[in-house]
C-alpha cells in the first residue's frame, strides 16, 4: 500500500514540483531563529483570509442581492438558516479581526524597519493588500442594505464627487442609478465576492513570494544572510518546520480563542464591529443622527472631517494611505530596528501610534470644536511622522547593530 | 558575424502593437458602459407631481424624487421679509458657484415667490439637513435666523438652502428642475413657464 502511494507521489512529483516547492517555501524555508510575537500577525492574517473566504462562500448561498430582498435575506440568514447566524458573525468578526491583525502587522513593519532594502516590494505589496482590503470591507458593508450601509456608501461615493469636472458623472457611473439602489448593491456584490477576492489572493501570493525571495526580518535588524553555513543556509536561522509552525500554532490557538469569544458573545462589538443603525433597513429619506464608519476606517474619517474643504479632505485622506507606499524611501536610517534607532525615531513612532489611535476614536464620535482641533493636531502628527522621517532618521545617533542574532 | 539590421523588425513590432492596443478602448467600452444607469433606472428617475396648496405657512415637506429627499418649504410672510437676515454669514448668497436654474427670478430661488424647492441632501457628504425654522439661539449658532442644520457634520443653510460660511458643505443646496401648474408642483421637469 505505502509502496503504491510512494509510486504515485513519485509519478506526480516528476511532473509537478511538489516536494521542491513544499521544501523551499514551507518545510525547509529558513527563518530567523529569534523573533518575537510581533512576527505572528502575518500568519494570523492568512488564517483570517481563509476564514473570510469560507464563511463568505457560505453567505453567498442564502444572500439575495436585490434592493427589495437584500436586508430581508440577512435576517433570513440570522433566523431561518441553520447556523446561519454563526456563519454571518464569523464573517463580520473576521472583517474586524482582519484589520486588527493587519494593523498590528503593519505596525511591526514600522517598528522593525521591515520595509528597508531589499524588502521594499514586500512592503508595497502589503500596502496594496491593505488598500484592497479597505475596498473589500467597504463593498461588503453595503451588501446588507441597512441604514449605515446606505448612508456610509452615500458618504464614500460622494467623495468621488469632489473630483473636479468629472466628479458628478463619476458618482452616477459608480452607483448606476440616481441613488444607492439595488443596481449599486448587485455590482458591489460582484466586486466583493469575485473581483476583489481574486485581486487579494493574487497580492497575498506576490507578498509571500517576494518575502521568501529576500528572507524574513527579525527584531534586531540583523542581516542573517551575512553568516552562512557550508550549505549556504544562514547560521542564525531555523527551518520553518517544525520550529516556526509549532510557534505559530500556539499564536493561532490564542487568536482563535479571542475570535471565538467575540463571535459568540460580542459579535456587534458594542456597535464598533456592526453598527446599531445597520439593524434597520436602508431609508434614503432619513439620515441617521450620527454617521460613523466602522472602527477600522475611523482614523481616515477623522482626517476627512478635520479638513473644512471637500476636495481637500479627500486629498488628505488619500495621501494618508498613499504615503505608506513610499516609507521605504523616507527612512534614511542605517539601522532597521527601533531597538538600535535613536531617540527621535522612538518618540516619532510613539507619537504616531498615539495620534493614529486618537484619530480612530475621533472618527467614531460626533464633531465638536475641541474634537475638531484634536483631529487637526493628530492629522498633522500623522503626516509629520512620515514627512520628517528623512530628516530625523538621518541625523539621529544610532546604536551599533550586532553581527549575529 | 554580420551586424543585423533590426529597424524593419522594430517598425513591424511597433505597428502590430499599435493596432493591437487600439482595440483596447473598443473592448473596454461595453464593460464601462454597462455601469451607466440602465434605461429602467432612467425611467424610474422621472418626475413627481404634488399639490402644494394644502401646505401650511412655514411648513416644510419632503418628497422623494429619485429616492432623494426634496424639500418644499412654504414661507411665512415674516420669513419672506427676513429672507436675507443671515446674509453676512452666507458663503454664496447669489448662488454664483453652482448651476442655479432659476437665478434671479425669485428670492426664494424657485419659480414661485412663496415656495422654495431644493434637494435636501447636504452638499458636504450627502446627509439630510434638518429643518429648524425658529429664529432663536441654537447650540450650533447663538444668533440662528432659521434654516437647515445638518446633524452629521454641522453644516448650516438658511431658509432657502444657501450655505453658511465656515461649514464643511461647499455649496448651496441645489434647486432641482421644477415648475408650477396652478397649485400642482412638478419636480424633475422644467416644462412650461412660471
Amino acid at each position: 500500500m505505502s509502496e503504491m502511494v510512494g509510486k504515485l507521489f513519485g509519478w506526480v512529483n516528476s511532473r509537478l514540483p511538489v516536494s521542491n516547492t513544499f521544501e523551499r517555501h514551507l518545510s525547509k524555508h529558513p527563518v530567523p531563529s529569534k523573533v518575537n510575537f510581533w512576527y505572528l500577525f502575518g500568519a494570523l492574517a492568512s488564517v483570517v483570509l481563509i476564514i473570510q473566504i469560507v464563511s463568505g462562500i457560505w453567505l453567498i448561498m442564502p444572500y439575495s442581492n436585490t434592493e427589495e430582498e437584500a436586508f430581508a435575506s440577512i435576517e433570513y440568514i440570522m433566523r431561518d438558516v441553520d447556523y446561519g447566524w454563526i456563519i454571518r458573525y464569523m464573517h463580520t468578526t473576521g472583517a474586524s479581526m482582519f484589520f486588527a491583525v493587519v494593523y498590528l502587522h503593519m505596525f511591526r513593519g514600522l517598528l522593525y524597519g521591515s520595509y528597508q532594502k531589499p524588502k521594499e516590494l514586500v512592503w508595497i505589496f502589503g500596502c496594496t493588500i491593505y488598500l484592497a482590503m479597505m475596498a473589500e470591507g467597504f463593498l461588503g458593508y453595503v451588501l446588507p442594505y441597512g441604514q449605515m450601509s446606505y448612508w456610509g456608501a452615500q458618504v464614500i461615493i460622494s467623495l468621488f464627487g469632489a473630483i473636479p469636472y468629472i466628479g458628478e458623472s463619476l458618482e452616477l457611473w459608480i452607483r448606476g442609478d440616481y441613488y444607492i439602489s439595488g443596481i449599486t448593491v448587485s455590482r458591489f456584490f460582484a466586486l466583493h465576492v469575485v473581483a476583489l477576492p481574486l485581486v487579494l489572493i493574487a497580492l497575498v501570493f506576490l507578498h509571500l513570494v517576494a518575502l521568501h525571495e529576500v528572507g524574513a526580518g527579525n527584531p534586531e535588524g540583523v542581516d542573517i544572510e551575512e553568516h552562512l553555513d557550508d550549505d549556504g543556509v544562514p547560521l542564525d536561522s531555523v527551518p520553518f518546520f517544525p520550529y516556526k509552525v509549532l510557534n505559530a500554532l500556539v499564536g493561532i490557538g490564542v487568536f482563535m480563542t479571542v475570535f471565538a469569544i467575540i463571535m459568540f458573545f460580542f459579535p456587534e462589538g458594542g456597535g464598533y464591529f456592526i453598527e446599531m443603525a445597520n439593524f434597520e433597513e436602508a431609508n434614503p429619506l432619513v439620515t441617521p443622527e450620527h454617521i460613523a464608519p466602522v472602527w477600522y476606517y475611523s482614523p481616515y474619517y477623522a482626517m476627512l472631517r478635520a479638513v473644512p474643504d471637500k476636495l481637500g479632505g479627500l486629498i488628505v485622506m488619500g495621501s494618508a494611505v498613499a504615503i505608506l507606499f513610499v516609507v521605504p524611501w523616507l527612512d534614511k536610517s542605517k539601522v532597521a530596528s527601533i531597538r538600535y534607532k535613536g531617540i527621535y525615531s522612538k518618540v516619532a513612532l510613539a507619537l504616531f501610534g498615539i495620534s493614529f489611535i486618537t484619530l480612530g476614536y475621533l472618527g467614531t464620535v460626533s464633531v465638536t470644536e475641541v474634537r475638531k482641533t484634536m483631529s487637526v493636531i493628530c492629522t498633522v502628527i500623522y503626516f509629520a511622522f512620515f514627512l520628517l522621517m528623512p530628516i530625523y532618521t538621518k541625523y539621529e545617533k544610532t546604536l551599533e547593530v550586532p553581527k549575529r542574532l | 558575424m554580420q551586424e543585423k539590421d533590426n529597424t524593419r523588425r522594430k517598425v513591424l513590432i511597433g505597428l502590430t502593437s499599435a493596432v493591437g492596443l487600439s482595440g483596447i478602448p473598443f473592448a473596454a467600452t461595453p464593460f464601462i458602459a454597462a455601469w451607466n444607469p440602465s434605461a429602467k433606472a432612467k425611467a424610474a428617475g422621472a418626475s413627481v407631481k404634488l399639490d402644494v396648496s394644502k401646505m401650511q405657512y412655514g411648513q416644510q415637506i419632503q418628497v422623494a424624487w429619485r429616492k432623494q429627499p426634496v424639500f418644499v418649504v412654504r414661507h411665512t410672510k415674516e420669513s419672506l421679509e427676513n429672507i436675507d437676515s443671515a446674509l453676512p454669514k452666507l458663503a454664496d448668497p447669489n448662488s454664483d458657484q453652482i448651476e442655479e436654474p432659476y437665478k434671479g427670478q425669485n428670492p426664494t430661488r424657485s419659480k414661485s415667490s412663496e415656495y422654495t424647492v431644493m434637494v435636501g441632501v447636504c452638499t458636504h457628504l450627502g446627509c439630510s439637513p434638518k429643518y429648524h425654522p425658529e429664529v432663536e439661539p441654537k447650540p450650533w449658532d447663538a444668533s440662528w435666523a432659521g434654516g437647515f442644520f445638518c446633524p452629521c457634520h454641522g453644516s448650516m443653510f438658511d431658509m432657502v438652502g444657501r450655505v453658511y460660511k465656515g461649514v464643511p458643505a461647499p455649496t448651496n443646496l441645489p434647486v432641482p428642475p421644477h415648475f408650477f401648474d396652478g397649485s400642482i408642483l412638478t419636480i424633475g421637469e422644467d416644462g412650461g413657464t412660471a
